[in-house]
């Protein structure tokens, strides 16, 4: 399975061939989405082990279940849908991390609330070196909820759309587009203590 | 008269440009004249931009072969 000639296959035409037993085809479908679940896996889990982890376990689970695959949504999709659930499991099993809830919060209908309203440089992320930045956007994410964490890193961070995040995540799609504002707003809000530009705290806004 | 809450409330589709024009409109005239709803959405968006742009680290060769050895020998058992 290292030598590749399906580059340019089609994905449809490769999954059809992984059913029918095709391993290289199979093989080629792990090569073109492995770094995209691994990245997923690491914002979700913020764990590079657990990363690991899932992403073994996504593969070994979609080659399992392949014929369960309807092929009405992307294969992509599907195996996002895969890692999430394998992502959210080794979180619910972090037992120590009392911030993890993956229970359905109720949704109160209530606004974001802002507190910080202050206006930040054109590129603020450029006065940090990289490791700093790093480390400011682990700790902002790592505070959301993971529902809402897993929201954002698939709409902002993959790029997904709202219809295929619903799908990924079970969540109808008002469902995916409110927790998406919170987890915008409160990202923003966290940020906002490390990015705003100086002197604007002496701004009375509200 | 648009709200800063009724701002808020369709910020999101604002920024992924999703909205039709004549909502659009609405909401653009309100943050040329709310100083926070235009900081808020500006500040947003450059939150979005800047975790678009985050790094993840590529996929370990260790963690690759063991994915792949386990796969074949799964394939092969199936066989």
């Amino acid at each position: 399975m290292t030598v590749s000639s399906q580059a340019n296959v089609e994905e449809s035409t490769l999954v059809a061939q992984a059913r029918d037993g095709n391993t290289r085809a199979f093989g080629e479908l792990v090569r073109r989405y492995e770094g995209k679940i691994f990245r997923l896996a690491q914002h979700i889990t913020q764990n590079r082990e657990d990363a690991e982890d899932v992403l073994q376990e996504t593969f070994m689970k979609a080659y399992e279940h392949l014929d369960q695959f309807q092929g009405n949504s992307k294969f992509y999709t599907w195996i996002v849908r895969i890692a999430v659930n394998q992502a959210l499991m080794k979180l619910r099993r972090r037992k120590t991390d009392k911030s993890v809830s993956l229970d359905e919060t109720i949704d109160t209908g209530e606004d974001t609330i802002v507190r910080e309203i202050a206006a930040w440089d054109e590129n603020p992320e450029q006065k940090f070196s990289r490791e700093e930045l790093g480390g400011v956007l682990d700790t902002a994410i790592q505070s959301l909820e993971p529902l809402y964490r897993s929201v954002f890193v698939l709409r902002d961070m993959e790029e997904l759309s709202t219809e295929e995040t619903a799908e990924a995540l079970n969540l109808s799609v008002p469902a995916v587009k409110s927790r998406l504002l919170r987890a915008r707003l409160q990202l923003r809000e966290k940020l906002t203590r490390y990015f705003k530009r100086k002197g604007d705290d002496a701004f009375a806004y509200l | 008269m648009l709200t800063c809450k009724d701002f808020l409330r369709e910020l999101s589709d604002y920024l992924d440009e999703s909205l039709d024009k004549e909502i659009r409109a609405k909401l653009e005239k309100h943050i040329a004249e709310c100083p926070n709803c235009w900081v808020i959405a500006d500040t947003t968006r450059k939150t979005i931009k800047i975790y678009k742009g985050m790094d993840a680290y590529p996929v370990p060769v260790d963690v690759q072969s063991r994915l792949m050895a386990a796969l074949e020998k799964k394939m092969a058992a199936k066989k």
